[in-house]
């Protein structure tokens, strides 16, 4: 309880609420295929429960590049909570992950 | 230059296929247009204007060659790019909502975005993929590319990526303009040249004497002619102008018919019959003898006629114009009332001579005048540089010819050196000397035909004088010599 209440305001909103984690992607390539395999295996581990993955392939639907400004691929996007955030690449690195998601202080 | 010219040209270099931009000038210049069907460089420093000329070419595009364009911008939005056109009478917005020209603003913050591992900007592929196959895009601008060098930090990827992306383009058969920001040692500042091999151009704006001239250059333009000089340009209401120095070269009509001076004398002296129409008269002297007289004199016979005239005017206002004419008897005011002549009177310094030029060649397409009188040429160039009033007036006089304008300049003699030329005369058909001469104690205007290409021209210096009746040459007289001696002619 004392422990909690030191947290970041932020922080503890955001570990309420689920998370909504959008990646694009361009087909079905090996980058993308790992890319999506560290997402969810570090979300298992950090957001048992509260996340939502979605995949956004580009090459089926390219008009929805436009709204979140994808540039390169694969990107995830930091879609709740806010504020939106953005990580490129094959999110090999766990710790740049969830520094680029805010999560290391949950 | 007349379509017809541009075609003939086309054929000549037909190897290489062309995207004429419609811009005024550019396609002169460039033989044609860009390469069609490929990326072409566009560098300069900030405030040159990158984003205007591709911009241009896109609405040209779509305006006048019936091909859709895309916009892809890295710096100004969609809002942003509609207003600073509409400033060139451009409706940027019609044009999308009609589905003719697609605009993407690519947004990059860095601040926003985590790096981590391997990535590829297939995204940018996919969009402007997408945004080419919504309106069937012929033509691509890309404003600026090296954002992306700012936005992301992996230059090697980059570097990768641009080099697919120009492939890319070129397999799509996309004429695109790339543009980039000057560097210091390298064209641009990320060397993207080295990417965009087959057409390079640089703009660059200069100020010298406050006054400043942007201009243009054809850096290489792979496997085709094209001019190499710098080509000065103005961003005009009607948006870009390029003026070619010497696009025309010297193949424009030739006129036999001929022109009355409006005084039968003096059309006595050149040939019986005045000028060839078409042609370039200069007419030099020292302050007071009479220039501006002659060249009114001229514009009021061919308004008499039913012609049209344009007075370019740069010492005095429209009214001192007429009260001064008025005196030696010429009455310019209802050649104006009915619509037959325009004064357009400016001071030179206010802007410098390329504005000028746009302003003389926008005024003259408008009106179509037969006769052209611009008094005096030598204060259009208020700058230093001792060929700039050479090579506009060679532009001016192909312009004039191509058009069959019969052109009258004066030029005014400095007092302390009456012989001193700015170099012009070499570019006139026809040369009027006039002098003041003091012949013991009284001052007597002379005139002199220097030169009258392709006619039989009187060679002896004839005196008149300026009256309430205009300008009246006197018989054939003795001409005062250098020597003091004096020598009688005869015609």
């Amino acid at each position: 309880m004392k422990q909690r209440s030191t947290r970041p305001r932020a922080a503890s909103a955001a570990a309420a609420t689920v998370w909504w984690l959008r990646l694009y992607v361009a087909g079905r390539t090996p980058k993308a295929t790992e890319a999506l395999a560290n997402l969810k295996r570090i979300c298992e581990t950090r957001l048992p429960g509260r996340y939502r993955i979605e995949v956004v392939d580009l090459v089926k639907n390219p008009a929805l590049a436009t709204a979140d400004q994808i540039l390169a691929l694969p990107t995830l996007v930091r879609k709740q909570p806010p504020p939106a955030r953005k990580i490129i690449g094959d999110l090999s690195s766990e710790r740049r992950v969830m520094a680029g998601l805010d999560l290391l202080t949950t | 230059m007349s379509k017809n010219t541009i075609q003939k040209r086309n054929s000549h270099s037909a190897r290489l296929a062309k995207s004429p931009t419609g811009i005024a000038g550019l396609d002169e210049i460039s033989e044609g247009g860009l390469p069609c069907g490929r990326p072409t460089l566009l560098c300069g420093s900030a405030g040159c204007g990158k984003t205007l000329l591709a911009m241009e070419f896109l609405v040209r595009g779509v305006t006048e060659f019936g091909e859709r364009g895309v916009f892809v911008s890295f710096e100004e939005s969609a809002n942003e790019l509609a207003e600073n056109v509409q400033s060139l009478g451009f409706d940027l917005k019609k044009l999308v909502t009609q589905k003719k020209i697609f605009l993407d603003h690519v947004i990059i913050e860095r601040s926003e975005i985590e790096e981590t591992g391997d990535y590829n900007l297939e995204g940018l592929f996919i969009r402007l993929d997408y945004a080419v196959k919504q309106i069937g895009a012929k033509r691509v601008v890309l404003d600026t590319l090296e954002a992306l060098f700012g936005g992301l930090s992996n230059e090697a990827l980059i570097r990768a990526e641009l080099r697919r992306l120009f492939r890319w383009l070129k397999v799509r058969k996309l004429t695109a303009i790339i543009t980039g920001e000057r560097g210091e040692k390298s064209l641009t500042r990320y060397g993207l040249e080295e990417y965009v091999a087959d057409c390079v151009i640089l703009l660059d704006h200069q100020v010298a004497d406050q006054i400043t001239t942007r201009r243009l250059r054809i850096v290489k333009y792979r496997g085709s002619l094209h001019g190499t000089n710098e080509y000065p340009f103005l961003i005009t209401s009607q948006g870009f102008s390029v003026l070619p120095i010497t696009s025309l070269g010297l193949n424009y009509p030739v006129s036999t018919r001929r022109l009355s001076t409006g005084n039968e004398e003096l059309d006595g002296m050149l040939g019986g019959k005045g000028f060839f129409r078409g042609t370039s008269v200069l007419v030099t002297g020292t302050p007071g003898t009479g220039k501006t007289s002659i060249g009114t004199q001229l514009v009021d016979a061919a308004c008499g006629r039913g012609e049209r005239a344009i007075i370019f005017a740069y010492e005095e206002s429209q009214e001192q114009i007429i009260r001064n004419q008025q005196s030696v008897g010429i009455d310019l005011r209802p050649w104006l009332r009915r619509g037959l002549l325009q004064i357009h009177a400016v001071r030179p310094t206010v802007y410098g001579i390329e504005r000028h030029l746009v302003e003389m060649y926008d005024r003259t397409r408008n009106f179509s005048p037969h006769i052209v009188f611009m008094d005096p040429i030598n204060n259009l160039s208020v700058t230093n540089k001792p060929n700039e009033l050479q090579t506009a007036l060679i532009r001016l006089i192909d312009f004039f010819k191509e058009r069959g304008i019969t052109a009258v300049f004066t030029q005014l003699q400095p007092m302390s050196e009456p012989e001193a030329m700015l170099g012009v005369s070499s570019l006139m058909d026809t040369w009027l000397e006039l002098r003041n001469e003091e012949d013991e104690g009284v001052f007597r205007r002379t005139l002199f035909i220097r030169k009258s290409r392709g006619m039989a021209h009187a060679t002896q210096r004839r005196e008149f004088k300026i009256t309430a009746r205009g300008v009246e040459l006197e018989s054939p007289i003795a001409s005062p010599r250098r020597d003091g001696r004096k020598e009688f002619v005869t015609l």
